[in-house]
C-alpha cells in the first residue's frame, strides 16, 4: 500500500529537487536533517524513524534506490555513515546520487579526511556547507573549488572580526 | 580535523555535545540535557545581559539539543537577537536556528524579516546569502510577502555578485513554489531567461532550476528558453574534458547542468525550428554513442554521471516520442543494461524500459527483451528490481504474450512480498481480462489468483470474474465446474467460498447431472465451509442455499432443516438472521413459480469501467495508467459484453441488453428513474426539482413527447386517468413525496411533511398540454369520518396554469389531528 506523504499538498507543479536529506549512523542516530519541504515536527519525527528502520534493513549488495510511500529513497553507505536522499519518483536517480557523493567530497575537503565525529562536533559546520551546496533541494554551485572557496571566505570574515576584538579586547572567552 | 583554524570552536558546547555522547543511559541523557537547559534558561533570564559569542554558544547548544530530538520551546528571541549582530559566525547560527526552529509568532517574524532585509540590502554577498538561504529554508508566507518582489530585482540587477544571483535564482524558486501568487511575472522573466547564456556555469545550473518551476506554469512566456537550452547543451556534449575545467565531474562535463537542460527540454514538445530541432537530435545521438564508448575512469563517479545524462537524454526521447531510430536506439541501450553487472543500472534499465513500452515506436522492440525481464523476475536478490522487472512484464503486455507474462507473474506471485502482492493481484486480474479470447482461461486465471493470493484479492477482483461469468453462457459451466473442484480443497480461501457460493448458487444446475456433483453434494461442500467463513460470507452463502431450493426441489428438505436451526434464525447478526427467516419463509409459502420468478437467473451486467482499473490507477495514482490503456480501456468497457471479437453470441448479449431494464430501476417498476433516452425537458423542469425520489428523468419523460407516456395506451378520453393510477397512490404507503395523480392534460404532484401531529402538503399542478389554463380552482375537502379527525386549511390557488416551461402552480394545505 503506498501511503501518500502530505508533502506536495502546497507545490503543485512537477518539480525536480530533493524533498529531504539524512544523515544517520549504522546505529540509527541521526547526525544531519535537512529539510526542503514544510512539515510539521511530529511528522518529520516519524518520517525519520520508518525510514531509518527500513534503510537499515537493506543488505548491502541491493541497489541504492528504493521505493518508500510515494517517494524513491536514493542512499549510499560511506563509512559508518549513511547518506539519504528522497526524491520524486520521476527525478533523476544516478544524479542525485552524485550529489550525495559531491557533499561527502566537500565535508571530506573541509575537514580534512572526514569521519563521523566531525559531523557530530561540528554539525553547525555541515549545515552550512550543504547551504553552499545544496539550497532548496537543488544544486546551486557544483564546482567544488567555488563552494570551498566561499566556505573559507566566511570562515576569514570571522578570522578578521576574531582579530578585530582581540585588538580592542572586546572578546569574551569562555570555556 | 579542520585543515585551517576555524577561529571559535565553541568549547562549552564541544564539552556539551562529549558529555551527552557519554550518558550510558537515556535517561541519564535526559538529565544532562534537562541540566543544560536550566542553564541555559538562567543565563537568557538573567540580569546581565549576554555578550555576543555567549549567546552564540547557548543558541547553538539548543540547536543541537534540538536536533537529537527534544523539544525546544524558548531561545527564538536570542536566535533573533544574534541576527543583528555585525559578527559572521553570530548571525550565521542565528539565521540557523530559525531556519530550523520555524516558529510562527508575528512579533519574531517581523523582526526577522526586518533583520533579512539588512542584510538584503548591505551590498555585503556574504551577508546577502546568508538572509537568502534563510528565505530559501524557511520560504514562509510572510517572507514571500516581504520579499517576492526585492529577490527576482537582485537577481536580474548587472551588478550583482554572481555568488548572490545563484542564491537568489534558487530562493526565488522557493518562494515561487509555496506562494505562486505573489511571484509576479515582469520584466524580470526575460532577463531570467537570457541567464542561460551566462558566463558562470553556477549562475546557468541555479537559473536553470528556477526557468524549469517557471515555464511549467507559463510555458509562453519562457518559450525561448529551448533553443538556448538546445545550444548550450550541445556546447557541453561536444566539449572536451578539459573544457569545462572545475565543472567537469570525473571525466564527465558538466553533469548536473546536463541533466538540468535535458529535464528542462521535457517541459515543452519538440522544437518546430528546423535548426534547433536539428541540433539537438545530434546531440541526442552523441550521448548515445558516448554511452558505446570505453569509460575515461573505472570510478563508479564516472560511470554514475554519465550513465545519469544517458538516462535523462532517454527521457527526453521517450517524451518526444517522435523519433523512431532514437527510441529503438534508446531501447538497445536499455537492453545492454538489463544484463549490467551493476545493480543499479539494471534497476533503472527495467525502470526507463516501462515508459518505452508504452510507446508504439518502441513496444515491439521492448518486447524482444521479454525473456531477460522473466528471468530478473526469478533470479534477482533486490525486492526492489524483481518489482520493477513485474512492472516492466505488465507494460509490456500484449495479446501476443499474455499467456506466458500471466502465467510468469502468477508464478511470481507465490513467493512475492507481502507489501506488493495486492498491487500484483490488481495488475494479473486486469492482464487476463484484456486479453482474454478464451475465457476458461481466465476464469482458471482469477481462480488461481484466489488460490495463492486470496488473502490480496480486493473486492473489484472477485465482483469482476463472477459479473464476466454471469455475461458470459460459454463459460459458465466451465466456472461451476472448476470452482466446484476448487472448493474440494481442504483449506480454501474464503474469497474461493464467496466466488463458489455465488456460481454455485446460479449455475450448479448444469453440474448437477454429474453424480459427483450432485446437488446434495455441492449443497454439502458448501455448507461444510459455512462456519470457518465471516459474516458476510455466510450472508452470500445462505442466498446460495434458497437458490439451490428453486433448482434443486430434492434440496429443499435439507437446507430448510438447516435454515431451520436456531443457530441461523436467532444468529445473533442481524443480516444473518433476517436472511434465514426470510428464506425459510419464502421457500415454504411460494409456489414454484413465484420461487422461479424471485430466483431468477441474475440478468447480464451492464457495461461500464473495470473497477479494478479504477482501484489500480488509485493505487498507484495517475501517472501509472498508460496511454494506451486507457484507449484499451475505452473499448474494453464494449467487450464485456462481447463485442467484436470475442465469442459468437455477440448479438444475443447485445439484445437482451436493451430490454434488461437499468439496476437503478426499482424493483416494483413504478414509474421511478426509467431514463428515456430522451433529452431532459426543461419544460416541468420545476415540477422536476420538487420530487427528488420521482427523478428528474421520470417527470421529464412524463412531460416529454417521445417519453414514456407515448408507449402508455392511448385513452380516448383525456380526461381519464392512467392506468397506473392505482399504483400511484398505493405508494404513498411508504413515500411522502410524488406523483398523485396524472392525466393526459394534468400532473398532479404531492410533497408532503408531517411532525407529530402536524402534517403539510404541497400539491403542485402542472400542465401538460400546451395552452394556458383558465380559470383553474382546486378544492381540498376531508370526506366522512375524517373530517372528525382531520382539521385541514388550505390556501387557494392561482387562477391560471401555464403550459410547460410557465410558472408552476402550487397549494398548500395544513393539516393538524385531533384527537
Amino acid at each position: 500500500m503506498k501511503q501518500k506523504l502530505p508533502l506536495l499538498d502546497s507545490i503543485t507543479l512537477i518539480d525536480i529537487y530533493i524533498r529531504f536529506m539524512l544523515l544517520f549512523s549504522r546505529q540509527g542516530k541521526l547526525r544531519l536533517q535537512k529539510w526542503y519541504v514544510p512539515l510539521s515536527d511530529k511528522e518529520k519525527k516519524k518520517i525519520t524513524r520508518e525510514l531509518v528502520q527500513t534503510v537499515l534493513a537493506r543488505k548491502p549488495k541491493m541497489c541504492s534506490f528504493l521505493e518508500w510511500r510515494d517517494l524513491k529513497i536514493v542512499y549510499k553507505r560511506y563509512a559508518s555513515l549513511y547518506f539519504c536522499c528522497a526524491i520524486e519518483d520521476q527525478d533523476n536517480e544516478l544524479i542525485t546520487l552524485e550529489i550525495i557523493h559531491r557533499y561527502v567530497e566537500l565535508l571530506d575537503k573541509y575537514f580534512g579526511s572526514v569521519c563521523e565525529l566531525d559531523i557530530i562536533f561540528n554539525f553547525e559546520k555541515a549545515y552550512f556547507i550543504l547551504d553552499e551546496f545544496l539550497l532548496g533541494g537543488e544544486a546551486q554551485e557544483t564546482s567544488k573549488k567555488n563552494v570551498l572557496k566561499a566556505i573559507e571566505q566566511a570562515d576569514l570574515l570571522q578570522e578578521v572580526r576574531l582579530l578585530n576584538d582581540i585588538d580592542v579586547g572586546t572578546k569574551a572567552v569562555s570555556y | 580535523m579542520p585543515a585551517v583554524s576555524k577561529g571559535d570552536g565553541m568549547r562549552g558546547l564541544a564539552v556539551f555535545i562529549s558529555d551527552i555522547r557519554n550518558c550510558k543511559s537515556k535517561e541519564a541523557e535526559i538529565k544532562r540535557i534537562n541540566k543544560e537547559l536550566a542553564n541555559i534558561r538562567s543565563k537568557f533570564k538573567g540580569d546581565k545581559a549576554l555578550d555576543g559569542y555567549s549567546k552564540k554558544k547557548y543558541v547553538c547548544k539548543l540547536l543541537f539539543i534540538f536536533l537529537l530530538g527534544h523539544d525546544i520551546d524558548f531561545g527564538h528571541m536570542e536566535a533573533v537577537n544574534l541576527l543583528s549582530s555585525n559578527k559572521y559566525t553570530e548571525k550565521q547560527i542565528g539565521y540557523l536556528f530559525i531556519s530550523v526552529l520555524v516558529n510562527s509568532n508575528s512579533e519574531l517574524i517581523r523582526l526577522i524579516n526586518n533583520a533579512i532585509k539588512n542584510d538584503l540590502s548591505s551590498r555585503n554577498p556574504t551577508f546577502m546569502c546568508l538572509a537568502l538561504h534563510c528565505i530559501a529554508n524557511v520560504g514562509s508566507r510572510e517572507m514571500a510577502e516581504a520579499f517576492a518582489s526585492e529577490i527576482p530585482r537582485i537577481l536580474v540587477a548587472g551588478d550583482t555578485m554572481d555568488s548572490v544571483k545563484q542564491s537568489a535564482a534558487l530562493c526565488l524558486l522557493r518562494l515561487y513554489k509555496t506562494s505562486p501568487d505573489l511571484v509576479l511575472m515582469g520584466e524580470w522573466t526575460s532577463r531570467v531567461v537570457h541567464l542561460l547564456n551566462d558566463q558562470h556555469m553556477g549562475v546557468v545550473t541555479a537559473a536553470i532550476s528556477l526557468i524549469t518551476c517557471l515555464s511549467q506554469k507559463n510555458p509562453d512566456e519562457f518559450k525561448t528558453c529551448v533553443s538556448l537550452a538546445v545550444s548550450r547543451l550541445s556546447r557541453i556534449v561536444s566539449s572536451a574534458s578539459t573544457d569545462l575545467q572545475d565543472y567537469t565531474y570525473y571525466f564527465v562535463p558538466a553533469p548536473w547542468l546536463s541533466c538540468k537542460l535535458l529535464r528542462l527540454l521535457q517541459c515543452y514538445p519538440p522544437p518546430e525550428d528546423g535548426a534547433v530541432k536539428g541540433r539537438l537530435v545530434e546531440c541526442l545521438e552523441t550521448i548515445l554513442n558516448k554511452a558505446q564508448e570505453p569509460p575515461k575512469s573505472k570510478k563508479v563517479q564516472h560511470s554514475n554521471a554519465k550513465n545519469a545524462i544517458l538516462f535523462e537524454a532517454i527521457s527526453l526521447i521517450i517524451h518526444y516520442d517522435s523519433e523512431p531510430n532514437l527510441l529503438v536506439r534508446a531501447c538497445n541501450q536499455l537492453g545492454q543494461f538489463l544484463q549490467h553487472r551493476e545493480t543499479n543500472l539494471r534497476y533503472l534499465a527495467l525502470e526507463s524500459m516501462c515508459t518505452l513500452a508504452s510507446s508504439e515506436f518502441s513496444h515491439e522492440a521492448v518486447k524482444t527483451h521479454i525473456e531477460t525481464v522473466i528471468n530478473a523476475l526469478k533470479t534477482e536478490r533486490d525486492v526492489s528490481v524483481r518489482q520493477r522487472a513485474a512492472d516492466l512484464l505488465y507494460a509490456m503486455c500484449d495479446r501476443s504474450n499474455a499467456k506466458q507474462i500471466v502465467a510468469e507473474m502468477l508464478s511470481y506471485l507465490e513467493t512475492a512480498d507481502y507489501s506488493i502482492r495486492e498491487e500484483m493481484v490488481l495488475k494479473v486480474a486486469i492482464l487476463a481480462e484484456k486479453y482474454a479470447v478464451d475465457y476458461s482461461w481466465y476464469v482458471d486465471t482469477i481462480l488461481n489468483l484466489i488460490r495463492i493470493a486470496g488473502d490480496y484479492v480486493s473486492e473489484e477482483v472477485w465482483y469482476r470474474v463472477i459479473q464476466i461469468v454471469i455475461n458470459r453462457d460459454d463459460v459458465q459451466g466451465y466456472a461451476a465446474k472448476t470452482v466446484f473442484e476448487a472448493l474440494q480443497a481442504p483449506a480454501c480461501h474464503e474469497n474461493m467460498v464467496k466466488v463458489g457460493g455465488y456460481i454455485l448458487g446460479e449455475f450448479g444446475n448444469l453440474i448437477a447431472g454429474d453424480p459427483r456433483s450432485s446437488p446434495l453434494v455441492q449443497f454439502n461442500l458448501l455448507h461444510s465451509k459455512f462456519h470457518l467463513c465471516s459474516v458476510p460470507t455466510r450472508a452470500l452463502l445462505l442466498s446460495a442455499y434458497i437458490k439451490f431450493i428453486n433448482l434443486f426441489p430434492e434440496t429443499k428438505a435439507t437446507i430448510q432443516e438447516v435454515l431451520r436451526c436456531d443457530s441461523q434464525i436467532r444468529n445473533s447478526d442481524v443480516e444473518l438472521q433476517q436472511r434465514a427467516v426470510e428464506y425459510l419463509k419464502l421457500s415454504s409459502i411460494a409456489s414454484t413459480d413465484v420461487l422461479a420468478t424471485v430466483l431468477e437467473e441474475m440478468p447480464p451486467f451492464p457495461e461500464r469501467e473495470s473497477s479494478i482499473l479504477a482501484k489500480l490507477k488509485k493505487k498507484k495514482g495517475p501517472g501509472a495508467v498508460s496511454v494506451t490503456e486507457l484507449e484499451d480501456n475505452k473499448r474494453e468497457g464494449g467487450e464485456l459484453n462481447g463485442g467484436g471479437e470475442r465469442g459468437p453470441d455477440t448479438s444475443a448479449m447485445a439484445a437482451s441488453n436493451a430490454s434488461t431494464p437499468s439496476p437503478s430501476a426499482d424493483l416494483l417498476g413504478i414509474r421511478s428513474a426509467v431514463p428515456v433516452g430522451a433529452a431532459p425537458a426543461s419544460a416541468g423542469s420545476l415540477l422536476v426539482d420538487v420530487f427528488s425520489e420521482a427523478g428528474p428523468a421520470a417527470v421529464s419523460a412524463a412531460v416529454n413527447d417521445d417519453g414514456f407516456l407515448s408507449s402508455a395506451p392511448p385513452s380516448e378520453d383525456p380526461a381519464a386517468p392512467l392506468p397506473e393510477a392505482d399504483e400511484l397512490l398505493n405508494k404513498f404507503v411508504c413515500k411522502n413525496n410524488g406523483v398523485l395523480f396524472e392525466n393526459q392534460l394534468l400532473q398532479i404532484g404531492i410533497k408532503s411533511e408531517y411532525r407529530q401531529n402536524l402534517g403539510r402538503m404541497y400539491l403542485f399542478y402542472g400542465n401538460k398540454t400546451s395552452v394556458q389554463f383558465a380559470s383553474f380552482t382546486t378544492t381540498v375537502s376531508c370526506p366522512g369520518e375524517l373530517q372528525s379527525h382531520i382539521l385541514s386549511e388550505s390556501q387557494s390557488v392561482c387562477a391560471q396554469v401555464d403550459p410547460p416551461g410557465g410558472l408552476h402552480n402550487h397549494t398548500q394545505v395544513d393539516r393538524s389531528q385531533v384527537h
